[in-house]
């Protein structure tokens, strides 16, 4: 398990590395945490001519609020958001998520930008952004873009960058006052991608929700912001309303088979974790009946 | 915890003063690990050492039409690409099988496979260059033409006559069969109360060490000798097969095993490419390294378990247990390993079963099939999880048919602590046990009435937990009957030799081995308290076949048993030695005399009479001041070996506590408890961290790990993401207890302790998963316990 023999370009600034990136197009790949690009390498599952190396471009780290707005630069690690106060404050969510990625050691290194990039649809990173509204800001040889998270992700490992771009930021509205989130998913083991998770963010008033984003994970080719929230909105939540909505997920979900489950388990934990969420966030423990089966 | 064996003084060697028996001392090894000066395999690197790779068959069973690896081979840095056939020349093929597993058969190997491949993963052709990147480069441009051919890789019709037979000159696909009929069985299930039967299914699993397997070879064709470096479990073993197949005689083989990464039994076998790697030194006239990376670690590492069991249990309303029969099915790949053979699990799990009980009525059948998978083989507990897992979920079943407690139940049918020595229905002798004693002690540290309100009052709650208790049987210590019956040259003895050097430092060089589990700190503290000198002067010096005695190594729960039993008699004699050198130069006498902390002292009144360093002074440099007819002999060897009973079996008793979330299918290992048998206690924390290790590789059995192959022999999930291996994170805390009978076979009274934890983790989980679904009707005998097998029996999806 040894990489193939591939240059090694560390960019000294955004130009620099979109200028390599235009002359290698599709035969580099960006090197930010190297959690995901290392062992594909080392499998030999890719095999770039050219790595190019952002590591070193400090105006892409690091955590700021501007306006209503949470900035995140691309090359942020997964333990800066989990130390983060604004992270905590502005966007409660991926606190909560950020401890679901993986391990402590792959924390240390394994960035934002990359996991968006990387875009495997067990991740947590890229369903929160779909739940947060969050826009992903790339930059290529045309200038900038900014790209709604919900049109970000296109499939398995595949996303709306094209090869000469780069992931520069990501862009989050700060979690609107009174907002509560949710967030959990099934992993066979800490740390694993999850089997099914869930990532919500609610506005609740008097007890019904007045906004709710439900971004599911591993049950589909992309994280899906389910529209069965909608039935959710605005009405008071029954047992049977909920298992209407229950049911009506399983329709949204495009689950796939592998060793950790089938379709059929999928569609089942996702209605778990709705009920479970629901229940969670009205504090209606009452509404987590158990009756998903 | 402190043997208690009176010697003929009213004390035992080891009761003596500043002993290291029975007490946590530090391991000597730690620092020189912690410091990375370990010496692993993977590490070392020789002058002109080239690297081979092997590029493996993408086919489960396929004919090779042919290899064009003719652009590999100008590649820059390739120093050769070497074949199946041009290796024949230098290594001659093998056949797994042994005379005492009467019927067992199994076909020659090649060290690289030669027209045919019959898994997906064995060797087809071997790149040799300056680098391991290199070869892997090359590797890419070799062209292979393969015929695919059907493959057999269901065990359950592996026999059926429409099924391909994967070696023609066998004739069927049935490696190996043994039949066991005790008692009156049939009559036993006629006059029983009640019958009970499940069929068990294990999953197929691996070792994954940490290290992956590892050698260097270094053919000296100068001293026409080859050094092998290898993380291995039995260097004197490698050493016999090596010279064996490469036509050279064992004299001109040297073994060395420094550090090893972790073993599990998976290091104790001989590998074709670990054969194939020798013979390339051989052939190339240079040292040549093989590193598995991790993907061919999961396709070649030998596999274990993977078994179908069928069982059945009689009993009465009374909860006595009259009968057990089992009929077991394993599929151990396309060859027999070799030299320990793949028919030992299965034989194990006929000789184990129902073992902890006092029932003689006992029927067995196994049937071992070959397939077009990875091969199979002894890993850590063989066949006790099987074993251990098929009788305790009958015992439990039963239990609940009748009504009865699953410790009540144990309590009414375990062998009673005073009915020893008595045997097995399979005819295993047991010289003392204690499941009794182990199973009370359990169930006051598990706190077991407690537990089970706790769970009542929870099931209110609709939380649903459970209880599992599994006792358990443990083969240690094996003799002569293992192996060396069988035809293989597996020594079962073990030698350890003590001197006193100059300055009365201690060199002790030992015939076990160490992967961890801490043979040289036990050696040492053995040492070191039968001599009288402090650890510090004890240098234990191990793996490697020209500068150790001759022996076994460590497997099979043996290295404390019978290495330290060698070493405990050889320190006795240089103890002996000493004394008389002492009595010669202090005018006295020696048994008035003693060693304590590293001096000569009165055995009267303690007081000090003369360093150990003054005595080898004397002895080495002026020897001339000696009297007369004095020759100190300051070394002293001993050898030993198991002949009373075949193997020295230990018991215990574990317990799971977990919780099932019946929506989603997980479990929650809450608590885990074990209280374990092994006798004499050398160093507490080594005996527990190996039962904790061991009982996390049978939870890991339990829940997580399983090789997953499809119906077209391919191994799917040969990495460490889909691969699940138990982590921290799931682990529940293991607390352990003991009860110590010592074995009276040797004066150590030590047995073995490293697999008990493999043998019962498992079927305590299972029993706890099937308690905890007790209220829903569902009943599980099928591991590992996934969140998708769970929520299928409660028909959830
Ligand atoms: C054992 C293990 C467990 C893991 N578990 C999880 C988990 O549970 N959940 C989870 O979400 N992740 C998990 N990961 C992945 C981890 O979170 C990675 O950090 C993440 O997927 C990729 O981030 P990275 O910075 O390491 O990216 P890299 O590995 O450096 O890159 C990943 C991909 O993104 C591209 N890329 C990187 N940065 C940019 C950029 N700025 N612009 C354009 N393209 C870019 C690269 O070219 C590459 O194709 C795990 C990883 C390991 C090794």
């Amino acid at each position: 398990m040894k990489a193939a023999a591939f240059a090694y370009a560390r960019a000294t600034s955004v130009v620099n590395a979109l200028e390599l990136l235009a002359v290698h197009g599709d035969k580099a790949k960006v090197l930010s945490g190297g959690q995901s690009l290392m062992p594909a390498m080392n499998l030999r599952l890719l095999s770039p001519d050219v790595v190019i190396d952002i590591c070193d471009l400090a105006e892409l780290r690091g955590i700021v609020v501007k306006g209503n707005v949470l900035v995140i630069g691309a090359l942020t690690r997964h333990v800066d958001l989990q130390r983060s106060a604004d992270v905590a404050t502005y966007a409660p969510l991926l606190r909560d998520a950020i401890v679901h990625v993986a391990h402590p050691a792959i924390r240390n290194r394994g960035t934002i930008g990359g996991s968006l990039a990387h875009a495997d649809p067990a991740s947590e990173l890229p369903a929160c952004m779909v739940t947060l509204d969050a826009t992903i800001v790339v930059r290529g040889p045309g200038g900038e873009r900014r790209i709604a998270a919900t049109e970000f992700f296109k499939g398995i490992y595949e996303t709306a960058l094209s090869p000469d771009e780069l992931l520069v930021a990501v862009e989050l509205p700060i979690a609107p006052a009174g907002s509560t989130c949710f967030f959990q998913e099934f992993a066979r083991r800490h740390g694993d991608y999850a089997i099914v998770g869930l990532a919500a963010q609610a506005v609740v008033k008097d007890g019904t929700f007045a906004n709710l984003r439900l971004g599911f994970f591993a049950v589909g080719d992309r994280p899906l912001l389910a529209a069965v929230a909608g039935k959710l909105i605005d009405v008071f939540v029954t047992p049977a309303s909920l298992a209407e909505a229950a049911a009506a997920l399983v329709e949204e979900l495009d689950p796939h088979e592998d060793q950790q489950g089938s379709p059929a388990m999928r569609r089942h934990l996702a209605k778990v974790l709705l009920l479970r969420c629901v229940a969670a966030l009205l504090a209606r423990p009452e509404l987590d009946t158990g009756a998903a089966g | 915890m402190t043997p208690t064996r009176p010697a003929a003084d009213g004390l035992s060697v080891l009761d003596r003063p500043n002993s290291y028996i029975g007490k946590t001392v530090p391991r000597p090894n730690l620092d020189r690990l912690l410091q990375g000066r370990g010496q692993y395999v993977s590490d070392l690197e020789l002058p002109r050492m080239a690297h081979v790779v092997f590029l493996r068959s993408p086919y489960a069973h396929a004919r090779i039409a042919a290899i064009d690896a003719d652009g590999a081979r100008r590649m820059p840095g390739v120093i050769a690409v070497v074949t199946g056939r041009e290796l024949e020349a230098v290594i001659t093929p093998w056949v797994g099988v042994l005379a005492h597993l009467k019927g067992l058969k199994s076909a020659p190997q090649s060290a690289i496979a030669i027209d045919r491949v019959c898994w997906q993963g064995e060797a087809i052709a071997a790149v040799v260059a300056t680098s391991r990147a290199i070869a892997e480069d090359a590797m890419e441009q070799i062209a292979v033409d393969y015929e695919e051919l059907e493959a057999v890789t269901d065990m359950r019709t592996a026999l059926d006559p429409t099924t391909p037979v994967i070696h023609g000159s066998l004739g069927d696909n049935l490696a190996f069969e043994r039949t066991h009929n005790a008692g009156d069985v049939d009559r036993a299930f006629f006059e029983s109360d009640t019958v009970v039967e499940a069929e068990f299914v294990f999953g197929r699993h691996t070792g994954v060490t940490l290290e992956p397997r590892a050698v260097v070879a270094d053919w000296n064709a100068a001293e026409a000798r080859l050094t092998i470096y290898q993380g291995t479990q039995a260097p004197h073993m490698v050493q016999n097969i090596a010279a064996l197949h490469l036509g050279l005689k064992e004299a001109q083989v040297r073994v060395v095993c420094k550090d090893v990464g972790g073993s599990f039994g998976i290091k104790v076998h001989i590998y074709a490419d670990e054969m194939a790697t020798y013979a390339l030194s051989k052939l190339l006239r240079r040292p040549v390294k093989f590193v598995a990376d991790r993907v061919e670690s999961f396709n070649t590492d030998i596999h274990a378990r993977d078994h179908r069991c069928k069982g059945r249990i009689a009993v009465k309303r009374d909860g006595t247990i009259t009968a057990f029969e089992i009929d077991d099915l394993t599929g151990i790949g396309p060859y027999s390993m070799y030299p320990r053979t793949s028919a030992i699990e299965a034989n194990q799990v006929v000789n184990l079963v129902g073992g902890p009980y006092v029932t003689q009525n006992y029927r067995a059948r196994t049937r071992v099939v070959f397939q077009n998978k990875n091969v199979m083989c002894q890993y850590r507990a063989v066949g006790h999880p099987i074993a251990c897992s098929v009788t305790e979920g009958l015992v439990d079943l039963a239990a609940a048919k009748i009504g009865m407690d699953p410790a009540e139940i144990r309590r009414r049918n375990l062998i009673a602590d005073d009915a020893y020595p008595c045997a097995s229905p399979s005819g295993m002798r047991f010289e003392r046990l204690s499941h009794h004693a182990s199973l009370a002690k359990l169930l006051q540290m598990m706190n077991y009435d407690a537990l089970r309100a706790e769970q009542a009052a929870s099931r209110v709650r609709n939380i649903h937990r459970g209880i599992g208790v599994a006792s358990f049987i443990e083969v240690t210590n094996p003799s002569a009957a293992f192996y060396g019956v069988g035809g293989a040259k597996i020594s079962s003895q073990d030698g350890v030799a003590v001197r006193l050097d100059a300055q009365g430092s201690v060199i002790c060089q030992t015939s076990i081995t160490e992967q961890g589990q801490g043979s040289e700190s036990l050696t040492a503290q053995i040492v070191g308290s039968v001599l009288g000198v402090s650890m510090e002067r004890v240098r234990v010096i191990l793996g490697d076949t020209d500068n150790t005695p001759y022996g076994g190594g460590t497997w099979a729960s043996r290295g404390a048993g019978i290495g330290g039993e060698a070493a405990l008699q050889a320190a006795k004699v240089l103890r002996g030695n000493i004394l008389d050198v002492a009595a010669a130069i202090l005018q006295s006498k020696p048994a008035e005399l003693d060693i304590v902390s590293d001096s000569i002292v009165n055995t009267s009144d303690g007081a000090q009479r003369i360093e150990l360093s003054e005595l080898a002074r004397i002895v080495y440099f002026r020897p001339d001041t000696l009297p007369p007819g004095i020759q100190p002999e300051l070394m002293a060897t001993r050898h030993f070996v198991p002949r009373q009973y075949p193997f020295a079996f230990t018991n215990g008793v574990q317990a799971s506590w977990l919780e099932v979330d019946t929506q989603t299918g997980f479990v929650k290992l809450l608590k885990h408890w074990v209280v374990e048998d092994c006798g004499t206690i050398i160093n507490p924390q080594l005996v527990d961290e190996q039962i904790r290790g061991g009982v996390v590789q049978g939870l890991g059995a339990a829940l997580f790990e399983k090789c997953i192959y499809d119906e077209r022999g391919q191994l799917t999930n040969a990495n460490m993401a889909d691969y699940l291996v138990p982590m921290s994170g799931e682990m529940p805390d293991i607390e352990i207890g003991h009860v110590v009978t010592p074995t009276l076979e040797t004066e150590l009274g030590a047995k073995g302790a490293g697999e008990a934890g493999t043998a019962g983790a498992a079927a305590a989980v299972a029993n706890a998963v099937n308690d905890a679904l007790r209220p829903f009707g569902a009943i599980i005998t099928e591991i590992p316990l996934t969140p998708q097998v769970i929520l299928t029996a409660l028909g959830r999806i």
